[in-house]
């Protein structure tokens, strides 16, 4: 009991001493899933790294970073941000899209200005900016990367992420883009943006089918699994690995010239630096920076790797 | 409770052994028969060694579980305990190829560091189940979030990456075979030997059942319960460290996704086995069976395309249901026998 009347203690203090200090600073609440993968804790590490730059280049912005492991804590975190930190502006990559459209929707009717990031809400006038990857260009450019490979007959296999919208996207917008060009999918099957899925799935694949000319791995965690799967069955030279994300190992590979990993396509972790700085510019900026911003997801080859590789980032 | 404590005090012997093993031997059966007409690539001696190998780390998992399940205890924290020693060996072996470089001694240290790791978190969860006379549940339930989160924070939110040095020599821990029997098989088999003879021949399996059975008649048998039920727990970090051992090669990494969900699939090997989830009575052969059937179900799925990829984990829990109801048929006989 005494305990907690000190941590209450503690905290009233500290609020009012960070009030009193910070009155005329501008707070930016930041809400994003916990590292518990690669890709999250990529973007986790960008996040960081915005704060720093971003604080040091505008002293009067504050920036608060608060990561959750699941869409309920998601939506306490935001009211902590209101209650405890008094936000102006929130950026957000909501866990689940649905469970959290209504605490987003309160956060707004505090005056906040709304940053969402990658996974929308199911409401979308309550953005005032959406920043996200381009998952239908993901399916596209790896796709068109395949066609640029391989031909009529020839037999490719994919193993999808999570069943979610978004791999979904990936998938229609993947099949669309190869649909009469005579590349034959053999078959598509889940693993779950994991290495040890992938590992498995893979050396299904291969006991299955005996001619395999490409792999659309999708993401590079599975694409890491996939790679050893084939380095076990000593079928390197057979066929091509089109991974996706941007993971520094994988980019690294494209920019040595690995032949059985010979390109990736981005869907950027480093997004929620994007974000980050589009709602500093709210502040900052003397134009409107409201609507939508898709970035691209490019395919890295061996004469562009350079600008996507992070050797620092965790991912 | 009386009727395990009966099944406790008459161990099964002869035929007894042939009826309780019939169920989960019949499903893995009834599997192999499904897997090979849906794709006769299922019976191709690389997927049956594919197979094998990636059953040896819930297995081996599962052996130490049947233990801890058996002496009426739970462990919940096995999968982020992987991942810990997993992360852990990662940095010491990358550490120590910075040190004194890559050979095999550096291999052998992680080897060793994942002993001691392995043996310390399992008598942790057994020092804190029985001297602090916490729930098994709530206790293993907090290591499992303590590990899940250090490996995480070690990894940095991404992975921790073996040195590739260091990674081609240990390399052939999982990839090589004796006999053509992969490494990782042979573990498999020489754990699941031991647990049988610890289990079944031994004075320790005795008390795992009897104390799993009834708790105070055990403790008024004069079996140190405590002592026994924590060399369960440290039994099942040794288990894991094992596992990890052999996985470690495998992909040369981990991070916050490895070993997720392992602490359900080796419970889910154990009961499937024929050991009973509330304790009292233990199988090896049952578990060894179970791991084979989990892993056989995520294969099959993967050879066919007749099932729709989103029914998976649908086909999973329906044959895991039938796999146990098959199990609980024979048991239910030799109960009215027992009437």
């Amino acid at each position: 009991m005494s305990l907690k009347a000190i941590a209450l203690g503690l905290l009233v203090t500290s609020a009012l001493a960070g009030a009193a200090v910070a009155q005329d600073k501008i707070k930016i609440g930041v809400s994003i899933p916990a590292a518990t993968h690669g890709f999250m804790g990529g973007l986790n590490w960008h996040a960081a790294e915005a704060e720093k730059r971003l604080e040091a280049a505008h002293p009067n912005i504050d920036i608060i970073i608060v990561t959750a492991d699941g869409p309920a804590d998601q939506a306490s975190d935001l009211e902590d941000l209101v209650s405890v930190h008094q936000i102006q502006a929130l950026v957000v990559l909501p866990f689940e899209s649905e469970p959290l459209t209504e605490p987003v929707r309160a956060v707004k009717q505090t005056g906040a200005f709304i940053t969402v990031v990658d996974r929308g809400l199911t409401d979308e006038t309550i953005q005032d900016v959406y920043v996200s990857g381009n998952n239908t260009e993901m399916g596209v450019n790896s796709a068109e990367y395949m066609k640029t490979r391989l031909g009529d007959g020839d037999n490719i296999v994919i193993l999808r992420g999570i069943p979610t919208v978004l791999d979904t996207e990936r998938f229609d917008a993947f099949m669309g883009a190869i649909e009469g060009t005579g590349i034959n999918v053999l078959d598509n099957k889940f693993a779950n943006w994991n290495r040890d899925d992938g590992f498995e799935v893979m050396q299904d694949f291969l006991s299955r089918f005996p001619d395999i000319k490409g792999v659309w791995a999708q993401d590079d965690d599975i694409t890491l699994g996939v790679v050893e799967a084939i380095k076990q069955a000593g079928r390197e030279s057979e066929m091509f690995v089109v991974g996706g994300a941007g993971m520094k190992e994988i980019v690294k590979g494209v920019m040595d010239g690995n032949a059985l990993v010979p390109v990736d396509v981005l869907y950027p972790p480093a997004q929620i630096a994007t974000a980050m700085d589009v709602t500093v510019a709210h502040f900052t900026s003397n134009g409107p920076v409201g609507g939508t911003y898709i970035l691209g997801s490019p395919l890295i080859t061996q004469e562009n790797a350079a600008q996507f590789y992070f050797p620092d980032s965790p991912f | 409770m009386s009727v395990s404590a009966h099944e406790a005090a008459k161990p099964s012997k002869g035929f007894r052994i042939d009826l309780k093993t019939a169920g989960p031997l019949l499903a893995l059966i009834l599997l192999v028969v499904l897997g090979y007409s849906l794709n006769p690539a299922f019976l191709n001696e690389g997927n049956i060694t594919n197979i094998l190998t990636r059953s040896a780390f819930i297995g081996i998992i599962a052996v130490g579980a049947t233990f801890v399940i058996t002496a009426g205890g739970i462990d919940l924290s096995v999968g982020s305990m992987a991942a810990f020693i997993a992360g852990v060996m990662i940095i010491i072996m990358n550490g120590a190829v910075g040190a004194m470089g890559a050979s095999v001694w550096t291999v052998l240290l992680g080897i060793g560091c994942s002993l001691i790791l392995g043996i310390g978190a399992g008598f942790i969860n057994g020092f804190l189940t029985t001297k602090a006379k916490i729930e098994a549940f709530i206790v293993t339930l907090g290591t499992m979030g303590i590990y899940r989160s250090l490996v995480t924070y070690f990894a940095d939110g991404g992975t921790l990456s073996l040195n590739n040095a260091a990674r081609e020599i240990y390399r052939p821990v999982y990839y090589d075979s004796f006999l053509r029997i992969p490494f990782p098989v042979w573990v498999f088999i020489f754990v699941a030997i031991l647990g049988w003879v610890l289990m079944n021949r031994t004075a320790f399996g005795r008390y795992c059942m009897a104390i799993g059975s009834n708790e105070h008649v055990a403790r008024y048998s004069a079996i140190k319960v405590d002592r026994v039920r924590t060399a369960t727990y440290i039994l099942q970090g040794l288990c894991v460290s094992l596992a990890t051992i052999i996985y470690v090669p495998r992909l040369g990494s981990a991070s916050s996704a490895t070993g997720v969900l392992w602490e359900l699939e080796a419970i889910a090997a154990v009961i499937i086995g024929g050991t009973m989830l509330k304790g009292g009575f233990g199988r090896i052969g049952g578990t060894v069976i179970g791991a084979l059937i989990l892993t056989s179900i995520g294969n099959i799925l993967n050879l066919t395309e007749i099932i729709s990829n989103y029914l998976n984990g649908a086909v999973q829990g329906v044959i895991i249901i039938a796999a146990v109801y098959l199990q609980r048929g024979s048991l239910r006989g030799r109960r009215k026998k027992a009437d």
